[in-house]
């Protein structure tokens, strides 16, 4: 049996210029937010008779709805979530009309999700927000309107479901309107529709219902299919960010990407943001033949009239029109992992085609997403959103978020696990790296040492407490001496009682401890001094950032291994006795954690030699690294 | 780009953008050839993201020996018209045991000679990126994958450990061992491809139009007998039937359906007024409920 063809017309339509809209939905399963999608797949003939059969099967065994179909089961997904009755995560729909075709980021609306929401709403123009229209405007709207409008979305559906629960009754719609309408003045949404409906029973999603006479706006189909989006990310200034340098032989050299923002054609003079070299666009070269013009959105290939450096990462624009290029910007940051996030730690983030490592320098505070207030915070966790300060290992091209939502968002990478730590927004760069110059000395490093007789570098001792760091440091001082050398030890108790004894044992007051003697032993580098520092020092990531600070060969990451047990019966301070019992919190190795070095230039195993032996053997490791002359 | 309707152009774009990051930052991708629709347009779309360049990786072509002997051909006629490099792997320890799909049954025949197949493919080269023809809109459980999907050093999946992706920033980093499946026309769907295999006129396998073909009816579904391995029934005779595929996988596996579409407009035509899905016409996905969910757990594309 062969299904009747659709007529030519129907065809036509199918193939005609059709635009493309996503948007996401925020609410809980209890807004009905699932069964609104399903509604709206099934209106749009979305649904296959053998998963309208899947459907029925499914509604008797996970359903809700009693002997009635349960739309909502067309859209969660997986097992787990399915069994929960929760949806876990983001997913994405699709369907089209005749008019538009549709990408649906269906996003869960629990608070400890604050982190799907943003992921759905990063590539959404607009945003449909459902409210039971029993209890009108929550907390959680709340929490939704604010995630929405940080990343960028101007358009706002406001979706009162269940109309039927509330009578239909006007007073009650234009009651949870108004108050929407008041709380969402202040952020900055273009335009707000609200929409009186029943997901359920279909009355104003894709049919006009005669239950609401008095509403006298569109149904929600009908304001998806003509709301106007269109950014103006065509007329906004040039951005093309370098992703791939093609060099299929000597004579072609092609710059591919993307195109953020704005148009370009053959002859424009473009610029390189970072070194500021300029030249001429050639050719815009596709597949199907070279190009008059390429906008926004369009991922394409240029030539160039000169031979210019470019790499991926590089950012091309206009040169009357050019993004801010610094090392230093404010950003709003919203965190995505359980580890939390470590002002001074180091990162890497990714920003257009360019990853860089950065940390935190500053963060100034935490927003409260029910209440929008502004809360002191020093650390983040996940889903926890604030304003901060951004220092990277590079200078980055970029412009303000509001200005370009592709060169001013970056996601945050986790060093150790490479998860996805966070997404940030920039606000605007920071002018202080520019207007503090470096003041140029006569006498350099490489003087200072060669009047030493030493190369210097940095000497880290790593190991838990009471793991015999410091005796070793002490020793090896000592050695060093009777030779001659310029030396310094710092250690860590001695520190503390002074330059950090404003810091405490926290996770981020173990960050800045070391960045502070990091810091600090690099003054004693540049005087050509060798640097012994004896510091407990538990995280990986900390002691790179003071490996990153000074030149290659300068820092030699000595572990001294001791087992936990061996230090526990050692504990010359009685501290270990007191952790065990509880009367220290955050003590390495107890009640905090240690990371041993990946890769250490030395490993000092304690129980194999003597403190003498040892010492020697970090003093052998100097010579044979050129630092100290053989004697 | 020029006969594209904006919301193809779009998705061609996101496509381009997704393939050459991939390109940018792994260093061993492979892109899985699968020889249907799906895999004809991706192979197309990697062809415009590096013009005037070949794309920069090879075509991997895992062959269960079961594939229909049309795609089979066409797959090495596509390689060589466009002159890229195609490795095809066979799982030798899944033959030797004799696995097959009138032997084993579908769900055995698929775990050893498609997952297990393509893990020792995936271990044997050391891709760390592997592009994948799979859509989102293509079944349930499918619609959170990401574009960038994560395993594990043992090609494990774990839907609660995935990435975030936001805006088009994908985080592509991952430790020796581990690796990514990239998803490029994860946004497409069904009608999305076969506008734009007629827009971009892109070569398809013969089998997707409608022909007479010798079919048998089992548990409902019309199999193609493709060769003489199919054992028929007592008293099964194949008939001769117009039908066409609307997915195409192991010919044993794969239900045809009645069709008169002998050309793209008419498929188009003829899909707008479909009741059912593509994956209908797949036996291995009606083994249980969530059996999709389940499959990729254990590494199955």
């Amino acid at each position: 049996m062969h299904a009747p063809l659709p007529s030519a017309v129907a065809l036509a339509e199918s193939v005609a210029e059709k635009s493309l809209l996503r948007f996401l939905t925020c609410g809980s399963v209890d807004d009905g937010k699932s069964t609104l999608i399903g509604r709206l797949l099934y209106d749009t003939k979305l649904v296959f008779d053998d998963q309208l059969a899947a459907l029925e099967k499914d509604s008797r065994k996970h359903g809700t709805t009693g002997e009635a179909i349960d739309l909502a089961l067309l859209v969660d997904g997986l097992e787990a979530e399915r069994e929960q009755g929760i949806t876990i995560d983001v997913a994405y729909r699709y369907f089209a009309t005749a008019k538009r075709t549709f990408i649906v980021a269906d996003t869960p609306g629990h608070e400890q999700y604050t982190r799907n929401m943003a992921t759905g709403a990063s590539n959404a123009d607009l945003a449909v927000i459902l409210i039971d229209a029993r209890k009108g405007v929550l907390t959680q709207t709340k929490r939704h309107s604010f995630i929405c409008s940080l990343l960028g979305i101007r358009h706002v559906v406001l979706a009162v479901n269940k109309i039927d629960l509330v009578d239909y009754r006007e007073d009650a719609f234009d009651a949870i309107e108004q108050a929407y309408r008041a709380f969402a003045a202040p952020l900055g949404f273009r335009e707000i529709t609200a929409i009186p409906l029943s997901a359920r029973d279909g009355d104003n999603v894709t049919t006009r219902s005669d239950r609401l006479p008095w509403h006298k706006g569109p149904t929600l189909l009908e304001h998806l299919e003509a709301v106007d989006v269109e950014s103006d990310a065509t007329s906004k200034p040039f951005r093309l960010p370098v992703q791939w340098v093609n060099r299929p032989n000597l004579d072609f050299r092609g710059f591919a990407g993307t195109i953020s923002s704005g148009t370009v054609r053959p002859g424009d003079e473009i610029v390189v943001a970072g070194s500021g070299k300029t030249s001429r666009v050639a050719r815009i070269v596709t597949m199907d033949g070279d190009l008059a013009s390429a906008s926004a959105g369009d991922s394409v290939t240029l030539t160039l009239e000169d031979e210019v450096d470019i790499a991926r990462g590089d950012v091309l624009s206009h040169p009357a029109d050019r993004p801010e290029v610094s090392n230093q910007f404010a950003a709003r940051l919203i965190w995505m992992q359980d580890e939390r996030l470590l002002p001074g730690r180091s990162y890497l983030i990714k920003l257009a085609t360019r990853t860089v490592p950065a940390t935190v320098t500053s963060l100034k505070h935490k927003i409260d997403v029910n209440s929008l207030d502004h809360l002191a915070a020093r650390t983040l966790g996940l889903n926890e959103i604030a304003e901060v300060n951004v220092e990277t290992g590079a200078a980055l091209a970029f412009d303000p978020y509001a200005d370009n939502r592709e060169t001013g968002a970056f996601i945050v990478i986790d060093r150790e696990t490479n998860a996805t730590a966070g997404a940030g927004m920039i606000l605007h760069g920071l002018r202080r790296a520019t207007n503090i110059h470096r003041q140029a000395s006569s006498v350099d490093k490489a003087t200072r040492a060669r009047l030493k007789r030493q190369k210097p570098a940095i000497v880290w001792f790593t190991g838990l407490s009471a793991s015999g760091k410091s005796t070793i440091a002490n020793l090896v001082e000592v050695k060093l001496a009777a030779r001659g050398q310029h030396t310094m030890l710092l250690d860590g108790d001695n520190v503390r009682f002074g330059l950090n004894k404003d810091l405490g044992f926290t996770d981020a007051d173990r960050v800045e401890n070391v960045r502070r003697i990091g810091e600090v032993a690099k003054l004693f580098v540049d005087a050509g001094v060798i640097t012994l520092c004896s510091f407990i020092s538990p995280f990986e990531s900390e002691r790179r950032i003071v490996r990153d600070l000074v030149g290659d060969g300068e820092f030699l990451e000595i572990f001294v291994d001791a087992p936990l047990s061996a230090c526990i019966a050692r504990d010359p301070k009685g501290l270990y006795k007191r952790a065990l019992a509880g009367e220290i919190p955050n003590f390495t190795g107890v009640s905090s954690p240690y990371e041993p070095p990946k890769a250490p230039e030395l490993t000092l195993l304690t129980t194999e030699a003597s403190v003498e032996e040892l010492a020697d053997r970090v003093v052998e490791a100097l010579e044979q690294r050129g630092l100290i002359e053989r004697v | 780009m020029s006969g594209l309707s904006t919301h193809l152009k779009r998705l061609e774009a996101e496509s381009i953008q997704i393939i050459r990051e991939v390109a940018s930052e792994f260093r061993n991708p492979v892109m899985l050839y699968s020889i249907g629709k799906d895999s004809s347009v991706m192979l197309h779309l990697a062809m415009k993201a590096f013009y005037p360049a070949k794309p920069p990786f090879p075509l991997l072509h895992v062959d269960t020996t079961w594939k229909f002997r049309e795609m089979i051909e066409f797959r090495d006629e596509t390689a060589k018209r466009l002159g890229l490099d195609l490795i095809v792997h066979i799982n030798e320890d899944g033959v030797r045991r004799g696995v097959s799909p009138v032997a084993s049954g579908s769900n055995v025949h698929t775990q050893v000679m498609k997952t297990e197949g393509l893990r020792q493919a995936l271990d044997k080269y050391g891709f760390d990126a592997a592009f994948g023809g799979a859509r989102r809109d293509e079944e349930k459980s499918r619609a959170k994958e990401r574009v960038f999907s994560f395993r594990t050093a043992n090609h494990g999946w774990d839907p609660r450990n995935q990435r975030p992706e936001l805006w088009r920033l994908y985080n592509t980093r991952v430790k020796p061992g581990e690796s990514i499946r990239v998803f490029p026309l994860s946004n497409w769907t069904e009608l999305d491809v076969w506008q734009y295999v007629l827009a971009e006129e892109i070569p398809v396998v013969p089998l997707y139009f409608a022909k007479e073909r010798p079919v048998v009816r089992r548990d409902g579904a019309l199999i193609m007998r493709d060769d003489e391995r199919l054992p028929l029934h007592p008293g099964e005779v194949p008939e001769l039937r117009r039908v066409r595929f609307r997915t195409l996988g192991c010919y044993p596996l794969t239900g045809a359906i009645d069709s008169d579409a002998a050309s793209l407009e008419d498929i188009i035509a003829e899909m707008l007024a479909s009741t059912t899905s593509e994956r209908q016409g797949r036996l291995i996905d009606s083994d249980e409920a969530g059996s999709m969910e389940k499959k990729k757990r254990e590494g199955y594309f």
